[in-house]
């Protein structure tokens, strides 16, 4: 009974706030909004015993991804009113697709049960409840059977921060930067020059 | 009353919907075209843990990890063509972006 008010409680907000992720006037807002829905995903992650996957949902896209989101809303100087111009005539085309498609979908869900014999040929069977926590299952089966998806996702993570730091970094022309060579290769005769000043005179 | 299969896939295909009418919705806006598609990924998570959950397979969570992965990285990358767009251009309106004539 519980997990079922959860359930609801937890859906019904996620599907709140990703309705005001695309309505909100305000793209601060939306990024907020879509914190929250993350939130509640995460929530239906646990409803559905996989708590590490919840936790890295929470970690990663609250504390990564979202923040990222609303540092570049707030660092970019657009006028977001007149990027909403125009809105309401996307509204037929897109209330028409997503109708289809909803409805599409609806009877994918409805018209399908799941065959008893599928339950025979599972690849990695979800331990039994009190034997292994399901983030010990998920490593023992990350780091044997998948440690080479697990490599290229590390690996693709690290060609996206390159592809990050390459497309943002720019040299602007007449920074003084520190040349650590030039300043090892001084010596006095390039450094310092003497002048006889005859007195009374100056230079 | 129990809570079986077909209400998290409802929940998904919901969400799913909802990113797909925020893109047509917000046709200019590249950043809430781009939350949009954070919201879909989320939705395909969704998916995937309620049928690992439910078929009693990890695997599922293993893929829905991957997916996480590649989100994240999109993101990344996805909002650094945006700051270096809006540096050169002062804009980020989706029909100024015609350089290449696509």
């Amino acid at each position: 009974m519980a997990a079922a008010f959860f359930f609801y409680l937890f859906s019904a907000i996620a599907i709140a706030a990703g309705v005001m992720v695309i309505a909100a006037r305000n793209p601060v807002h939306s990024v907020l909004f879509l914190i929250l829905a993350f939130f509640n995903g995460a929530g239906l992650f646990v409803l559905l015993g996989a708590e590490f996957l919840a936790m890295i949902l929470v970690v990663v896209y609250v504390g990564a991804v979202a923040v990222l989101f609303l540092f570049v809303v707030m660092m970019l100087d657009v006028d977001f009113v007149e990027l909403r111009q125009g809105m309401l005539n996307y509204l037929p085309v897109g209330a028409t697709i997503g109708l289809i498609l909803l409805g599409e979908l609806g009877l994918v869900v409805g018209a399908w049960t799941l065959s008893p014999e599928l339950l025979k040929v599972v690849a990695a069977p979800v331990p039994a409840p009190g034997t292994l926590s399901n983030t010990e299952a998920i490593g023992l089966l990350l780091y044997t059977r998948y440690l080479f998806y697990f490599q290229a996702a590390g690996l693709i993570l690290l060609i996206a921060m390159v592809g990050a730091i390459v497309l943002t970094l720019r040299h602007k022309a007449g920074v003084k930067r520190q040349s650590v060579a030039q300043q090892v290769a001084r010596d006095p005769a390039s450094a310092i020059e003497i002048r006889h000043v005859t007195p009374g005179q100056g230079i | 009353m129990t809570i079986s299969l077909g209400h998290y896939l409802t929940v998904a295909a919901i969400l799913l919907t909802i990113g797909i009418f925020g893109i047509f919705l917000n046709r200019k806006n590249v950043i809430v075209i781009l939350m949009s598609i954070e919201l879909m990924l989320l939705a395909v998570n969704i998916n995937l843990v309620a049928f690992s959950a439910f078929l009693g397979d990890l695997v599922g969570q293993v893929f829905a990890l991957l997916v996480l992965t590649v989100a994240a990285a999109e993101a990344a990358i996805g909002l650094a063509i945006l700051v270096t767009y809006h540096r050169n251009r002062g804009t980020i309106a989706v029909e100024d972006i015609n350089l290449m004539k696509g």
